[in-house]
C-alpha cells in the first residue's frame, strides 16, 4: 500500500527534498503560529479588557 | 445629467489653473522619474530600449499616484464635498467630472510629454505612437481607478502611502497591457489586442469606478 | 413558524460568540482528521507522477492554499455586501477575522508555487497571468487589512474595507479563468466535475487536503472572530458578563 520502500527514500522525495519539504515545513510553521498567535491576542486582548473594566468600575465606585 | 459633469469638470479646471504649480511638479516628477533608468542602468540603447515601455508606465502610475489625493483632499477640507455629497444631483456624476478634470491636468500632459521622453530610451517611431496612444488610453483609467482610492482613504493618516498600496495592485492590469501594447508594436506582434483590451479598461473603470467612489466618500463623510 | 431555530438570533455577538467557542474544536478536529487522511493518501500511497518526479507532491499543499485563498476572498465579499447591504455588526467583524487566513493562504500559493516552480520549469518566478493575478490576491488583502487597521472608526473601517472588497473581486475570476483565456506556463486546470486526468489517489488526496485547509481556516477564523467580537462589544453587558466570568 505504502509507496515508498525505505525512510531515506521518502526524505529524499527523489531528489525534490529540498522543494517538496521545504514547502509542507512552511505550511507547518504558518498553520501553527497562526492559532497560537490568535490564542494569544484572545488572551491578552481578555485581561486587557478586564483590566479596564476594572479601572471603570474603580472609577464609578468612587 | 451632462451639464453637472461639465460644470464640475469647470469648476474643478479652474481650481486647478489657480494652482498651477501641482500640476507642473507632477508632470516634472515624471520627467525626472524617467530620466533617472538611464543613468542607474547604463546607457546602452538596446537595454534601455526594452526597458522603456515598462519605465514610462510605471512612471506615470507613480506620477498619477502622487496627484490623487487632490481630488478629494482640498474639497473635503474647506467642507464643499460634504456640500457636493448633500446636494440633489448623483454624486456619481460629480465624481465623473473630477475624474474626467484631473484627467485633464495629469494623465493628458503625461501623454503629451510621453515621446520626447521615449526619444532618450531610442525608442522607434512605430514604438513612440503606440505608447503615446497607450498612454493616453490608459490614464483615465488611473484616473478612475485612484478616484476609488482617494475616496476610500479620505483623512485617513498616512493617506498617500496607505493610497499607493490600495491602488497600485488594481493598477496592474492597466499596465500590462499598456506597457505590453508597446513591447508587442517593436516584437513585431502589432499592440491592437492590448490596446483594444486598454480600451476596455479605461471605459469599465471609468463606468464603474465614479460610483464606487461615490458610495466611498458617503462612507467617508458619514 | 416557531422562532426555535431561527438562524437570525446568529447575527448577533451575544450568541454568536458562545456558538462559535463550541465550534471552535470540532472544525479544529475536523481540520487535523481530513489532513492525516489526505496526507496519508498524498504522500505515503500516490505514486510518482510520470512527468515530474516526485516534485508534484507540493500539489498537496499549493492547490488546496490556492483553492482557500480565492475562497476566503469570496466570502469576505459575500460579508462585505451584506454588511453593505444590511449595516450589520457581525459581517464586518468576520471580514476581519478571515483577512489574515486569507492572506498567508494567498503567500502559501506563491511559495509553494515558487518551490514546485524552479525544480520543474526552472524559474522561481514567471509573468504568467495566474501568478500575477494570485501576486495581485495577496496585494488585495493586505491592502483590504492595511486600511481597516488606518480607520479608527470600526463602522466606517468595515464599510471602507468591504468597498475595498467588492471592487477588487473582479480579480477572483481572473485568476480562476486565467489558465483557460491566456495559454502561458503555469499547467491548465486538470480537475473538473466530470473527469479528471489524475490518479485516483493523487486527487483524493488533493481534495482531503483542501477540506484540511478550509475546516482549518473556518476555526482559525472563528477564534479571531471571538476575539473581535469581545474588542469591539466591550460596553456591553454580554462582554461584561462573560469577561467576569473567565475569572473563575
Amino acid at each position: 500500500m505504502i509507496y515508498w520502500n525505505s525512510f531515506a527514500d521518502f526524505l529524499a522525495m527523489g531528489g525534490y527534498g529540498f522543494y517538496v519539504w521545504g514547502s509542507f515545513g512552511v505550511t507547518v510553521l504558518i498553520m501553527a503560529l497562526e492559532p497560537i498567535t490568535a490564542a494569544r491576542t484572545q488572551k491578552l486582548t481578555i485581561a486587557r479588557l478586564k483590566r479596564q473594566l476594572r479601572a471603570e468600575n474603580r472609577n464609578t465606585a468612587e | 445629467m451632462l451639464k453637472i459633469v461639465t460644470a464640475v469638470i469647470g469648476r474643478d479646471l479652474k481650481l486647478a489653473m489657480r494652482r498651477q504649480a501641482d500640476i507642473v511638479s507632477a508632470l516634472f516628477f515624471f520627467i525626472i522619474v524617467v530620466s533617472l533608468f538611464p543613468l542607474g542602468v547604463g546607457p546602452e540603447p538596446d537595454l534601455l530600449r526594452k526597458l522603456a515601455p515598462g519605465v514610462l508606465w510605471v512612471a506615470a502610475l507613480l506620477a498619477t499616484m502622487l496627484s490623487l489625493p487632490r481630488l478629494f483632499a482640498d474639497d473635503h477640507r474647506d467642507g464643499t464635498l460634504e456640500q457636493l455629497a448633500l446636494a440633489p444631483h448623483p454624486l456619481g456624476l460629480v465624481v465623473t467630472g473630477k475624474v474626467i478634470a484631473h484627467w485633464l491636468v495629469s494623465g493628458l500632459p503625461l501623454a503629451l510629454i510621453a515621446p520626447v521622453l521615449g526619444i532618450q530610451f531610442d525608442l522607434s517611431a512605430d514604438a513612440l505612437l503606440v505608447l503615446t496612444g497607450a498612454i493616453l488610453l490608459g490614464t483615465p483609467a488611473l484616473s478612475g481607478i485612484g478616484a476609488i482610492g482617494a475616496a476610500l482613504t479620505l483623512g485617513l493618516r498616512g493617506g498617500g502611502v496607505l493610497l499607493s498600496l490600495l491602488v497600485l495592485p488594481l493598477y496592474i492590469p492597466v499596465l500590462i497591457f499598456g506597457a505590453g501594447a508597446v513591447d508587442a508594436t517593436v516584437t513585431g506582434l502589432g499592440g491592437e489586442g492590448h490596446l483594444s483590451l486598454l480600451a476596455a479598461l479605461t471605459f469599465a473603470s471609468l463606468g464603474f469606478a465614479p460610483w464606487a467612489s461615490a458610495a466611498a466618500l458617503k462612507i467617508a463623510l458619514e | 413558524m416557531t422562532d426555535r431555530f431561527n438562524l437570525y438570533r446568529y447575527a448577533s455577538p451575544a450568541t454568536f460568540y458562545p456558538l462559535a467557542g463550541r465550534m471552535i474544536p470540532y472544525f479544529a478536529a475536523l481540520s487535523v482528521l481530513f489532513g492525516l487522511a489526505g496526507l496519508y493518501l498524498g504522500m505515503l500511497v500516490a505514486p510518482t507522477d510520470f512527468q515530474q518526479g516526485e516534485g508534484y507532491r507540493i500539489i498537496f499543499i499549493h492547490v488546496p492554499a490556492s483553492w482557500m485563498s480565492m475562497f476566503i476572498y469570496l466570502v469576505m465579499a459575500f460579508w462585505a455586501a451584506i454588511g453593505l447591504a444590511f449595516n450589520t455588526r457581525l459581517s464586518g467583524m468576520m471580514t476581519q477575522a478571515l483577512a489574515p487566513t486569507g492572506a498567508l493562504m494567498a503567500f502559501l500559493s506563491l511559495w509553494t508555487g515558487a518551490l514546485w516552480g524552479k525544480p520543474m520549469w526552472g524559474a522561481w518566478w514567471v509573468w504568467d497571468a495566474r501568478l500575477t493575478s494570485e501576486l495581485i490576491l495577496l496585494f488585495l488583502y493586505i491592502g483590504f487589512m492595511a486600511l481597516t487597521a488606518a480607520i479608527d472608526d470600526p463602522k466606517r473601517a468595515d464599510k471602507a474595507g468591504g468597498l475595498l472588497l467588492l471592487v477588487g473581486v473582479v480579480n477572483v475570476p481572473i485568476i480562476y479563468f486565467s489558465v483557460k483565456w491566456w495559454n502561458t506556463l503555469h499547467q491548465g486546470s486538470s480537475v473538473n466535475l466530470t473527469k479528471s486526468s489524475m490518479a485516483q489517489t493523487m486527487l483524493w488526496g488533493m481534495l482531503l487536503m483542501a477540506l484540511c485547509f478550509w475546516m482549518y481556516a473556518i476555526a482559525v477564523a472563528l477564534l479571531r472572530a471571538r476575539t473581535i467580537m469581545l474588542e469591539r462589544e466591550r460596553h456591553t453587558d454580554w462582554v461584561k458578563a462573560e469577561l467576569a466570568g473567565v475569572e473563575r
